[in-house]
């Protein structure tokens, strides 16, 4: 502490709570308008039977054996997920984050491309992994469908790029020379990955963790698709009572139950990572990576390479094979057909699909990188709870059931002047409460690793803090802002339970059109679904490359 | 400084906002020239049709999908105050009792009601709803299998519980699927409500296989679909629509002869549809028009290709294909709607502990 410094602190700290609240006025309003109070009016309208709560309701819902059952397994399910994920994804991430090899960039962004996939094409194409005839079927006589373990591989499938995404995000930008100085220093390998990167990753890899179990936890297709129907998690269970059976009382009580068990993990994680934060050396990621070196680097990038061939590249390939498989050989007879608008599923040729996903996907990654930039800068300074509080409230809505936020838009959203229920902008809307969580996650780890004396430097150098934070973390940031939005933008191309609920029927997104296709009878209908999830792949890994390789004009800052 | 640059910020998204609403076509809601149609997922109609309806009437027609059956029956509920929309197609006679019960819809007499068949007439003393469409959920057969195998493919739900057929069928979820429903139904309807439970016993133990939706068991289970062939699916027997086979030719390249697949008319459960002007509809006049189209001969005419169901038209025009290959059930099993709404629940969940567990 130095004289400078405590005559200075006053004055800034005051200046820097108020942008602090500056900048969380707007993530904070989005979030209430757009998902806190559509999902209070919902639980409201199931609980509050002739203007009288009734609380009992829940004590009557969670006495039953088969709710209790359900609740249970959503948990083991979305653990044993994450645990499998992370095992299998973290050598990936390191494998992207550390080493130079041909087609890398193709290659992080195809290992996106599960995540812009409808469920019921993916149930398809991982048949072919795990079920009759599939790949294990053929090797070891193995098959998995309808067990646990198929539901485990799927949501590796899904999930495999959070990991890479996140921590690899970070990893990249570690300095390796800090490894090096506790090697010299006579600290085996094994002991300086422990005691130097394992420490400076750990919230990386906390946050994946919690955006993997997030999205495992209100699984819902893989479930009912790939364990069959005996499986049932809290979020189909919740469908169940919405759609249904229209019990709003049932659905209400579940509701509160996933916000519960959300809430009490996003604690465990504030509570984790809390203490591990720290400054970090960070460098430019083009320093970091080199090409694999002796027999162990190469055998770990050989093992990765198997792991993403055999998880994601094949159950992916089987689609682009069946739109190319036309009766009597092979050819892109399904791919002409999806040029015209003939059959009456859709009043234009599918293929205009493409231009209405691209539109959906841009708003609704503008949105999410703004709201996630603003809400990443508040938090970048851990200081009080109600910080802290802000933080889990942005992560709630990958918690919370797609059906209720649907049923509550619908009924919160329906006067003047937030009658949205019909208008276009509620798609990227629902869509960027999704991505808002990750573009946070992302970019947090990176901020905070900032060193603090860089900025205060700055400040005491005279800059406000909008250009301390041009200056100082936006360089800094600016990777983990473009991973961000790559994948805020794949989570919004895929994205269907919104873009259903209100797409118009001469606008269909990609995921709708593929999805209708695949609802039809016929050989035409199911080639072009397939011919058409393929375009979806193609679009979205092109889309990724594409945002990947935005330089800014500030490159080599570091 | 902080300020205006927050205040910059806000007010940049604010205009970005805005700016997007006002390219929205949201402004067309609740004035007296656009009626709203509020559907599921499956409506489909021939743009020159629906155009056709637009230029004679001077409405022009919004389409709102609420997502599937259920979904868009709930929804239409639920926002019954202050409707999305003027007329809702698509509530089903296993959904009816309960639209009707929430009083979701208004009198009104469509113009040709005298023309709907008969059996399909309801709600006669009110006219609350109208029917639209009918269609049978029926099991269906994979042709070439059954020739390879000499084997007669089956012909009733009896037909399905003899050893012959062991291990053959796939059927759907009954509590998330509207074919697994309407299948549960039709059973419900034929052993009556002591028998078919009994009947689901023995078809368990000749290994019926329960999937969740219907494109996954037509297009990943079922043999005689596309993507079953590709996937080398072994389950020659699904439960599915009538007008599965006339869909299987007319949506291949080149259209084969006959139909590869056919269907057990002896399995059959008649679904119908139903549409309704909403109550505190912003635009009942043209909701009214919108119900007159609906059930006007285009309308009827155009439908079964769109949707794949048949008219309810006495003088509708029925596609060949549909003649051919999927014609409806003469004696399909039916069930009254209040009898339906009664015993939904408790069936699906007799039936989730009988077959899933």
């Amino acid at each position: 502490m130095d004289l400078a410094r405590t005559e200075v602190a006053p004055r800034r700290s005051r200046k820097e709570s108020a942008t602090r609240i500056g900048l969380m006025a707007l993530p904070v309003a989005f979030f209430a308008v757009f998902f806190a109070y559509p999902v209070a009016a919902i639980v409201a309208r199931g609980l509050k039977i002739d203007g009288v709560w009734r609380f009992g309701r829940i004590g009557e819902v969670l006495a039953q054996s088969d709710i209790r059952h359900v609740l249970w397994f959503t948990t083991w399910q979305a653990l044993a997920s994450t645990a499998l994920t992370l095992l299998i994804a973290l050598p990936g991430a390191y494998v992207f984050a550390r080493f130079d090899f041909r087609g890398k960039q193709v290659l992080r962004a195809v290992v996106t491309v599960p995540f812009v996939l409808p469920t019921v094409v993916v149930g398809t194409a991982f048949l072919a992994l795990v079920g009759r005839g599939g790949l294990l079927d053929q090797l070891w006589g193995v098959r998995l469908d309808t067990t646990v373990w198929a539901i485990l591989l799927a949501h590796v499938f899904f999930n495999y790029a959070v990991v890479v995404r996140t921590v690899g995000g970070l990893w990249s930008q570690l300095d390796p020379r800090q490894e090096e100085a506790a090697r010299m220093l006579g600290a085996s390998r094994f002991a300086a990955w422990r005691k130097v990167t394992l420490p400076a990753l750990s919230p990386a890899v906390a946050a994946a963790a919690l955006m993997v179990f997030l999205f495992t936890f209100t699984s819902f297709g893989v479930v009912q698709i790939l364990g069959g129907p005996t499986f049932s998690t809290l979020e189909v269970e919740i469908y169940r009572q919405t759609s249904e059976i229209f019990d709003l009382a049932t659905a209400a009580v579940l509701t509160i139950v996933q916000f519960v068990a959300v809430g009490a993990i996003l604690a465990v994680h504030a509570w984790t990572v809390r203490r591990r934060e720290t400054a970090l050396r960070l460098v430019a990621p083009e320093v970091t990576v080199r090409r694999p070196r002796g027999a162990g680097q190469w055998a770990l990038l050989g093992g990765v390479l198997a792991s993403i061939l055999v998880l994601l590249v094949l159950p992916l390939g089987v689609l682009v094979q069946r739109s190319l498989d036309v009766p009597g050989g092979y050819g892109f007879a399904y791919y002409k057909a999806l040029t015209s608008a003939d059959s009456g599923i859709f009043l234009v040729a599918p293929i205009a699909a493409i231009g209405n996903s691209l539109e959906y996907a841009l708003a609704a990654t503008a949105i999410a990188v703004v709201i996630g930039g603003l809400a990443a800068a508040a938090l970048t300074r851990r200081t009080g709870r109600l910080v802290r509080g802000f933080d889990a409230l942005l992560m709630l809505p990958l918690g919370v059931s797609a059906v209720t936020v649907g049923f509550g838009f619908l009924i919160a959203l329906d006067e003047p002047p937030l009658d949205l229920r019909s208008s276009w902008i509620l798609v990227p809307l629902a869509q960027a409460l999704v991505g808002v969580p990750f573009v946070v996650r992302t970019m947090l780890p990176v901020l905070r690793a900032v060193d603090g004396r860089l900025r205060e430097a700055a400040a005491v150098l005279g800059a406000s803090p909008w250009r301390v934070w041009r200056e100082v973390d936006l360089p800094m940031v600016r990777r983990a802002l473009l991973i961000a939005a790559g994948f805020a933008f794949a989570v919004s191309l895929g994205e269907f339970g919104a873009t259903v609920f209100i797409a118009r029927p001469d606008n269909p997104t990609l995921p709708v059109a593929v999805a209708r296709l695949l609802g039809r009878a016929g050989d035409l209908n199911y080639g072009q679904a397939m011919a058409l999830s393929t375009i979806l792949m193609v679009v979205c890994a092109v889309a990724l490359l594409l945002l990947e390789r935005i330089r800014t004009d500030r490159t080599g800052e570091f | 400084m902080t300020k205006r640059t927050t205040t910059a910020i806000v007010i940049g998204l604010g205009l970005v906002t805005l700016s997007a609403c006002g390219s929205s076509d949201s402004g067309g809601a609740g004035d007296s020239k656009t009626v709203t149609l509020v559907s599921h997922d499956s409506w489909a109609v021939s743009k020159s049709v629906l155009q056709d309806f637009e230029k004679q009437s001077g409405y022009k027609v919004r389409v709102l999908k609420d997502g599937d059956a259920g979904q868009a029956v709930n929804k239409a509920i639920l926002t019954k105050d202050n409707p999305q929309g003027d007329v809702f197609f698509g509530v089903d006679n296993t959904l009816l009792s309960r639209a009707l019960d929430n009083g979701l819809f208004q009198s009104y007499e469509a113009k040709g009601s005298d023309q709907i068949v008969q059996q399909y007439r309801i709600d006669q003393d009110k006219h609350r709803v109208t029917p639209i469409d009918s269609g049978d959920i029926c099991v269906n057969y994979d042709k070439a299998y059954f020739s390879k195998h000499k084997l007669a493919p089956p012909t009733s739900f009896d037909d399905l519980i003899k050893p012959a057929y062991k291990n053959l069928l796939v059927t759907e979820n009954a509590s998330t699927s509207s074919p697994g429903l309407g299948f549960l139904l039709g059973t419900a309807a034929k052993y009556g409500d002591d028998g078919w439970q009994d009947y689901w016993k023995k078809l368990r133990a000749n290994g019926v296989k329960v999937v969740d939706g219907w494109e996954q068991a037509y297009n990943d289970e079922f043999s005689g679909s596309a993507g079953g062939k590709k996937a080398k699916a072994d389950r020659p027997l699904v439960v599915s629509y009538a007008s599965s086979p006339p869909a299987e030719v007319i949506y291949a390249d080149p259209k084969p002869k006959t139909a590869p697949t056919g269907v057990a008319s002896g399995t059959c459960f008649r679904q119908v549809e139903y549409a309704g002007l909403l109550n505190n509809a912003k635009n009942t006049k043209g909701g009214k028009a919108l119900l007159d189209f609906l059930i006007s001969v285009e309308f009827q005419d155009d439908m079964p290709l769109n949707m794949f169901v048949y008219p309810v038209r006495e003088t509708a025009r029925v596609p060949e294909e549909f003649v051919k290959f999927g014609p409806q059930a003469e004696h399909p099993e039916t069930l009254a709607p209040a009898k339906i709404a009664d015993n939904r629940d408790q069936w699906v969940k007799s039936w989730t502990s009988l077959v899933l567990k």
